[in-house]
C-alpha cells in the first residue's frame, strides 16, 4: 500500500469507531486526540481494526506511534508496503 | 466443542461482551440458563399485554450525535447507531418527601435551581460536590472504598437534602444498605442528575434484539436453557463448563456474569477444588406492582416519569423486617417520555410501583402461602402509592406483582438482590486466571452501564491479549 491509501485506511477505521465525528478538516501534524473524542478504548479499536483488515499486529509498546496520522502512517508503512490496499 | 471465548449469561452485559468478541472474529458462545434473553431486563407477554422485566428508565441520556459521555462510548464500541436505542428523554421526574419536593429533568439546572429555592442555605454546598463529582474519574477501575455519605456531608449539611440526594441514587444502583462506595455514588449521580432519564417506546426489547442481532450476524452462538453446572478447571485455570443436562464445551477464556458468589459456587462443584474467600451475596431486593389501565397515566393528572418518595423523617434504604417497607418508593410510568406520539409504547398505559423487600421472607415461603402473601400485600402497596398520585384505581384493567423469588428466577442473584453483592470485583479478576466477571458484580451499574462492564472486560482481558 502507498502512504496515501494507508492515510485512507485509518480514515475508514476512524469512520468506522467515531461514526459523529467530522473527519473532512482533519489535521495530520496534530494528535487525534487533540481533534476528536478519542479514548484509550478507540485506540484500542484502531489497532484491533488492523489486525481485523490487513492482519498487522502493533505491539502494546508501538501505540505512541499512533498519536497523530503523520506518526501512524510513518509506522504502518513498511508494515503494510506488501499488503494490497482493500479500499 | 472447543470455543475462544464462552460468557455465562446473555444478558445486557453478556450480549455487549459477546459483540466485541464476535466483531474481532473470536469464536463465541453465550450461555443463558433461562428460555429468554435479558436476565434482570428481560421482557415478558402476560393476556395479552407487553411489559418489561425491571425497566423503569435508561439512565446515561445523551442526544443523538454526542460524542462524549458513556451512551456515545457504548455505541461506538458496539458498532450501532443512535437509531438502534430509540431513546426519548423524560418529562420529569421528582424527590417526594414529607416537607419538601425536588423536581428534576434531563437539564440539570432545574435540580439546580429547586435546591437553590428550597434549600438556599445548601446550594453552594451542593455545586461544590458537583464539582468534584465531575471532576471524579469513575471509569478507573481500582478506586478504593470511600464512604459516600461522609464525603457528601462535607458538602451537604442539611440531612433532609443530603437523603434526598441519596434516595434515587440508592433505589436504582445500590447493592450496600444505607450508605455508597463514592464511586458507586458518582456513576449513579452522573447518570441520573448529570446525563438523565429516556426510554425506547419499544421498552428494553429493542436494546435487545438488536444487540443479539448484531451478536449473531458477526458470527456469534446463542444458547438458551444453557444453564451451567459447573466451571471445568485444570491447572488452576479455567478450560470450560458443564451444563446442567451435561454436555460440556471448552473454552481458552471465561466471562461471567451470573454474580460473584453465584460463579464462585460454579467453580466449587467438586470437594478437592480450593476453597477461597467466599463471596458475600446481596441482600436488597424489592417488590414491584405494575398496574395496566385504560387511560394513560398523563389524562389522570399523573405527569411524572419518575417518583422517589419516601415518609419516615429519615430514608432508610436497607432490608425490612416486615415482608414490604411502605414508608418509602418508587412510582414510574413506561408512558411519561417524551414521545412524539404516545401511542407509541409498546407496554400501553401503565404504573409501575416499587417497594424494598425482605428478601428472605419472599424466597422461603412455599407456593401456597407466596400467592396468598402477594394477595395481601399488593393492596397494602397501592394504598401507599394511591396516597402520592392522582386516584387511578379505577382505571386498573390488569395487575402483576414481581418479589424478590421472581428476581432470583430472571437473574439466579441470591436473595433476588437487583443490584448484586456488596463488594464489587470492579478489575473483574478472580481466583481463577482466565475467568472474569462482568456485569452487576463487576460493578458499572444500569443498563448502559452493564454493557459498558462487558464491554470494558472483554477488551481488557481478551482484546488486549490477543
Amino acid at each position: 500500500m502507498t502512504s496515501e491509501q494507508i492515510r485512507q485506511v485509518i480514515i475508514d477505521i476512524l469512520e468506522r469507531i467515531a461514526p459523529d465525528e467530522d473527519l473532512t478538516n482533519l489535521d495530520d501534524s496534530v494528535p487525534f486526540r487533540e481533534q476528536m473524542e478519542l479514548d484509550s478504548m478507540d485506540f484500542l479499536d484502531i489497532v484491533m481494526e488492523l489486525r481485523k483488515q490487513y492482519r498487522v499486529q502493533i505491539p502494546e509498546e508501538d501505540y505512541g506511534n499512533l498519536i497523530t496520522m503523520d506518526s501512524t502512517v510513518t509506522y504502518l508503512e513498511p508494515r503494510l508496503k506488501d499488503v494490497e490496499s482493500a479500499v | 466443542m472447543k470455543y475462544d471465548t464462552i460468557i455465562i449469561g446473555a444478558g445486557l452485559s453478556g450480549l455487549a461482551a459477546g459483540i466485541r468478541l464476535a466483531y474481532y472474529d473470536q469464536n463465541v458462545l453465550i450461555l443463558e440458563k433461562h428460555t429468554t434473553i435479558g436476565g434482570l431486563n428481560s421482557f415478558y407477554r402476560l393476556r395479552g399485554r407487553n411489559y418489561d422485566v425491571g425497566l423503569h428508565a435508561i439512565t446515561n441520556y445523551a442526544a443523538p450525535g454526542s460524542r462524549t459521555g458513556p451512551l456515545a462510548k457504548l455505541l461506538k464500541q458496539l458498532r450501532l447507531r443512535w437509531d438502534d436505542f430509540n431513546l426519548t428523554p423524560q418529562s420529569g421526574s421528582a424527590v417526594v418527601f414529607p416537607e419538601h419536593r425536588l423536581n428534576f429533568t434531563n437539564d440539570f439546572q432545574v435540580l439546580q435551581q429547586e435546591i437553590s429555592e428550597q434549600f438556599p442555605d445548601q446550594i453552594d454546598g451542593f455545586n461544590r460536590l458537583t464539582f468534584e463529582i465531575e471532576q471524579f474519574d469513575d471509569t478507573n477501575l481500582s478506586q478504593p472504598y470511600r464512604s459516600a455519605r461522609e464525603i457528601v456531608q462535607r458538602y451537604i449539611t442539611d440531612t433532609t437534602l443530603e437523603d434526598m440526594l441519596f434516595c434515587p441514587l440508592m433505589f436504582y444502583g445500590s447493592p450496600t444498605p444505607h450508605d455508597m462506595d463514592f464511586c458507586q455514588f458518582v456513576i449513579m449521580f452522573k447518570s441520573i442528575f448529570l446525563q438523565g432519564f429516556a426510554r425506547p417506546p419499544e421498552g428494553i426489547r429493542l436494546i435487545l434484539k438488536n444487540l443479539v442481532r448484531k451478536f449473531k450476524s458477526l458470527g456469534g452462538e446463542l444458547k438458551l436453557r444453557g444453564g451451567v453446572a459447573e466451571i471445568l478447571q485444570q491447572n488452576g485455570k479455567a478450560c470450560g463448563v458443564r451444563l446442567e443436562d451435561g454436555t460440556e464445551y471448552e473454552c481458552d477464556v471465561l466471562l461471567s456474569s451470573a454474580g460473584s458468589l453465584e460463579t464462585f459456587r460454579l467453580t466449587q462443584a467438586t470437594e478437592d477444588q480450593v476453597t477461597e474467600t467466599v463471596p458475600e451475596p446481596g441482600a436488597l431486593s424489592f417488590i414491584e406492582s405494575i398496574y395496566a389501565l385504560d387511560t394513560l397515566p398523563a389524562d389522570l393528572g399523573i405527569n411524572e416519569t419518575i417518583i422517589f418518595y419516601n415518609n419516615a423523617p429519615r430514608f432508610r434504604y436497607a432490608p425490612c423486617e416486615e415482608p414490604a417497607d411502605l414508608e418509602s418508593g418508587i412510582i414510574c410510568s413506561p408512558n411519561n417520555f417524551e414521545y412524539n406520539d404516545a401511542a407509541v409504547v409498546k407496554e400501553g398505559p401503565t404504573l409501575r410501583a416499587t417497594v424494598i423487600a425482605n428478601p428472605q421472607y419472599w424466597m422461603n415461603l412455599p407456593e401456597a402461602a407466596y400467592r396468598a402473601a402477594k394477595e395481601e400485600w399488593f393492596p397494602k402497596i397501592l394504598e401507599k402509592v394511591s396516597e402520592k398520585v392522582p386516584p387511578f384505581q379505577e382505571k386498573i384493567v390488569d395487575t402483576d406483582m414481581f418479589t424478590p423469588k421472581t428476581i432470583w428466577r430472571f437473574t439466579g442473584h441470591e436473595n433476588g438482590a437487583v443490584y448484586g453483592a456488596p463488594v464489587k470485583l470492579r478489575n473483574g479478576q478472580t481466583h481463577l486466571e482466565n475467568l472474569y466477571l462482568c456485569g452487576t458484580d463487576q460493578g458499572f451499574l444500569g443498563i448502559i452501564g452493564s454493557m459498558l462492564s462487558g464491554i470494558s472486560i472483554a477488551n481488557l482481558y481478551v482484546l488486549s491479549r490477543m
